[in-house]
């Protein structure tokens, strides 16, 4: 390790270093072991050729352990950080431009996300072709959708609509 | 209250479910007074799949309001069969008429087609959804027949899919009941509606049994819904689970002289013919009380919307509904 005191800092030398972004998004205090479905829901695989880093399990002071993700050259939307809430209520998003942090914000939970989510119930009227966006209430432990009204709790992430 | 459409029996208040049944007996008791009253006013039928009932009853009722209708007719026939979206046709429709009525196989088919339109849209069943205009008529037999504060009430039979019974039950939470939900346990009410339930009436006692033996002496009424032999996976299976939830003068026996026994129609076997002509039967009188029950809406929404004279009266509602999932078509 003696040869990658690349900071000074040591203060910090236990912790996990995500190399500092220049123009993207830090998303901070994920719960541990979620990092992956923030990924997935900001439709991330690395296939693009994205750069992207992601600390699992860190230690931290808000939780036990927490996750942290980096992003280079992606800044997130509204609507993705609406949905991101349903996963990772806790988490931070710092948007960085030229290594500067330039807008800090906590997640705060939504009163419905629009079109982000597909609704799973194959005989909702979402899913038939219609020119109509998917709406979900956001519920304590859940998301609802508003038009066939069928309630999700698990696996929200797999709702993304990646289309 | 007003209300531009009507969804769901979610949306209504007990205020708004008193205005429709205090017009609804009214135009009972004396339906000369409105023969005239919406003439000239068109509605548009927009059936996507079969039901006879509800659409006879809905033209009954705007006929007998002085008005007309204009029918879809059947899918087959239409450009619906050509890829049209549901959005599209509604959009057109309205154009020809002054309200719609709509049955659709989809969920939430008319919480969407009314983001659409500007006229007032009255859902007649969105597939495994809400029929709140059944809901309605349901409410009005109750009131009838054993009044609709202090009730216990026996919901019997398929509860998984029977979206007259997931509607009668929110509506029904206005009001001070005590609701019984009987059925085989393959076709408990879904966990979604038991949490509206309990979301809406805080003052609403819900009790869910597999037999209705133990709580039917305690009923004013019972409910009874189709149980349908697709939900089972052989003819004996069904059979069995079906024949313990059918009821006959000697299951009577047991329950208070008072009771009333509904039923949305179409009925299979779940109640024997028997019963037509004792007290019990409440049935067909429910399926007529579609009409004055559809007149009263039809009328609501249609002064609400301004197409006519106005009696001083401004009120709409609206409401959930029923159907069985797709096949039982009160
Ligand atoms: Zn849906």
């Amino acid at each position: 390790m003696s040869d990658d005191h690349d900071h000074h800092d040591d203060n910090a030398a236990h912790e996990l270093r995500v190399s500092k972004i220049q123009d993207g998004t830090v998303i901070d205090h994920v719960r541990g072991g979620q990092a992956l479905n923030v990924l997935a829901i900001l439709g991330i695989d690395g296939t693009e050729g994205e750069e992207v880093s992601v600390g699992m399990n860190v230690p931290s002071n808000r939780f036990a352990r927490k996750d942290i993700v980096k992003v280079e050259g992606r800044e997130l939307s509204q609507d993705e950080v609406d949905v991101l809430t349903l996963i990772a209520p806790d988490a931070t998003i710092n948007i960085v431009r030229d290594y500067e942090v330039v807008e800090k914000h906590r997640v705060e939970r939504p009163g419905y996300v629009e079109g982000v989510l597909s609704c799973p119930n194959a005989d909702c009227i979402t899913t038939g072709g219609e020119p109509v966006t998917s709406r979900f209430e956001v519920l304590p432990d859940g998301v609802r959708c508003t038009y066939c009204e069928t309630i999700v709790r698990e696996e929200i992430a797999a709702l993304i609509d990646t289309a | 209250m007003r209300h531009d459409h009507l969804i769901t029996s979610k949306q209504l208040s007990r205020a708004d479910i008193e205005t429709v049944l205090d017009r609804a007996a009214e135009i009972d008791a004396d339906p000369d007074a409105v023969a005239d009253r919406h003439a000239n006013a068109l509605l548009g039928l927009l059936f996507f799949e079969p039901s006879t009932r509800t659409k006879m009853s809905f033209e009954t009722a705007m006929k007998r309001l002085g008005g007309d209708v204009v029918d879809m007719g059947s899918v087959e026939s239409s450009s619906v069969k050509k890829g049209e979206t549901l959005a599209d046709t509604v959009r057109v429709i309205e154009g020809y008429t002054d309200a719609l009525v709509l049955r659709h196989p989809k969920q939430g088919a008319a919480a969407m087609a009314s983001e659409f339109v500007d006229v007032p849209l009255l859902n007649a069943g969105d597939g495994a959804g809400h029929h709140p205009t059944q809901t309605l008529l349901d409410l009005y037999t109750i009131q009838e027949n054993a009044g609709l504060d202090d009730l216990t009430i026996g919901i019997m039979g398929d509860l998984k899919y029977g979206r007259t019974v997931h509607s009668l039950a929110y509506a029904l939470t206005n009001f001070d009941t005590r609701q019984h939900f009987i059925s085989p346990e393959s076709l408990q009410l879904p966990r979604e509606v038991v949490y509206d339930l309990h979301q809406q009436g805080e003052d609403t006692q819900i009790r869910e049994h597999d037999a209705l033996e133990p709580v039917l002496s305690s009923l004013d009424v019972l409910y009874v819904t189709r149980i349908q032999r697709e939900r089972f996976p052989d003819e004996e299976e069904y059979r069995k689970v079906a024949g313990e939830y059918q009821i006959d003068t000697e299951t009577l026996e047991a329950a208070s002289d008072d009771l009333t026994v509904m039923h949305p129609l179409p009925r299979v076997d779940e109640i024997a013919p028997e019963i037509d002509d004792t007290d019990y039967a409440a049935y067909f009188e429910q399926a007529h009380n579609a009409v004055p029950v559809r007149m009263a809406l039809l009328d609501l929404f249609l002064c609400d919307h301004g197409t006519r004279t106005g009696t001083g009266e401004t009120t709409a509602t609206d409401d959930t509904a029923n159907g069985n999932g797709g096949e039982a078509d009160e």
